[in-house]
């Protein structure tokens, strides 16, 4: 596992704010030179800490105004095949993740679309109509915010 | 202001055609793409693509890029997904709850909900019995939670939280 320090740190909130930053303009602000910053983005890279990027776009400005979070538990466990149901439901393209998870539910989803009506459509024709799903809720998102965690 | 933003927002959206849509969905999956990679996968130019993008930062569609962070490799095993009822009883029970939750080190997500679920807490701990600390000294004792339900993740199946555009 690898250890960071407080720049280590600081680089990886910048790229979390804007992963478009180069090694120099990042170097420039924490007082580090070009080459110093790159190798330790490259480190950070190599060890798996930063896996990749995203694209932020405003879904709203898109036409999605509504997400929402289902939590979904599988009817008949031990008939149904985990894997026909992560296939299936991955493939809907408004479900945005899907996680697996331990608990109340089985699998927690993330679901975009550009109102109720669009959501209930989703929800009625490609959720409910899932191999095994059973049980279903749901809770529209009002608001989000993602913290530094432990790199703050 | 906000107002004249958010019309120029709409009517961009409404205005969006196939190369801008085939732009965002070709950045969607593949963010670090190089503007040349970009054209050649659209079948467009490198010029045309460059403006699109522009256009789209501009109305406020296409907001940037953050890298994402792998916690495990940082040695955070565990995530654990809390979902809170608070006491609605209390009238700032939703500011006081999320101003305590941002002070703790381990959550990463703080999301807020019209539903069953108030309050819902993303937390990252080393293993389990670092998790039952934080549970205890920092999540417990939080102000206003009426209920709280836990749900452990084991795997994520999908995670690029893509737009279908």
């Amino acid at each position: 596992m690898i250890e960071l320090d407080e720049i280590d740190r600081r680089i990886l909130r910048a790229l979390r704010q804007d992963a478009t930053q180069s090694a120099g303009a990042l170097g420039r602000k924490f007082g580090l030179s070009q080459p110093a910053t790159w190798r330790r983005i490259k480190r950070l890279e190599d060890a798996g800490v930063i896996k990749g990027r995203r694209l932020r776009l405003n879904a709203e400005a898109l036409g999605f105004g509504v997400t929402v979070f289902l939590g979904v538990k599988l009817a008949r466990k031990g008939q149904v095949s985990l894997e026909d149901f992560e296939r299936a439901v991955s493939a809907i393209p408004e479900v945005q993740t899907v996680e697996h998870v331990l608990g109340l539910y089985d699998y927690r989803l993330r679901v975009v679309a550009r109102d109720l009506a669009d959501f209930e459509r989703v929800l009625r024709r490609r959720v409910m109509t899932l191999p095994g799903a059973g049980e279903v809720e749901a809770n529209v998102l009002l608001s989000e915010e993602r913290l530094p965690g432990p790199i703050g | 202001m906000p107002c004249l933003f958010l019309k120029n927002a709409i009517l961009v959206n409404f205005m969006l055609d196939d190369l801008d849509r085939r732009i965002l969905r070709h950045l969607q999956a593949e963010p670090s793409l190089s503007g040349a990679e970009l054209a050649e996968r659209c079948r467009s130019t490198q010029g045309v693509c460059g403006r699109r993008i522009e256009k789209m930062q501009a109305a406020g569609i296409i907001e940037g890029q953050e890298a994402v962070i792998d916690w495990t490799a940082l040695g955070y095993a565990v995530e654990v997904s809390l979902r809170v009822t608070l006491d609605k009883t209390q009238a700032r029970a939703f500011d006081e709850f999320t101003e305590a939750a941002r002070e703790v080190g381990e959550v990463i997500e703080l999301q807020t909900f019209l539903g069953r679920v108030d309050v819902r807490l993303s937390v990252l701990a080393q293993d389990m019995s670092h998790y039952q600390q934080v549970y205890r000294d920092r999540i417990l004792t939080l102000p206003h939670i009426a209920d709280i339900e836990a749900l452990m993740h084991i795997a994520r199946v999908k995670q690029d939280e893509a737009l279908p555009i």
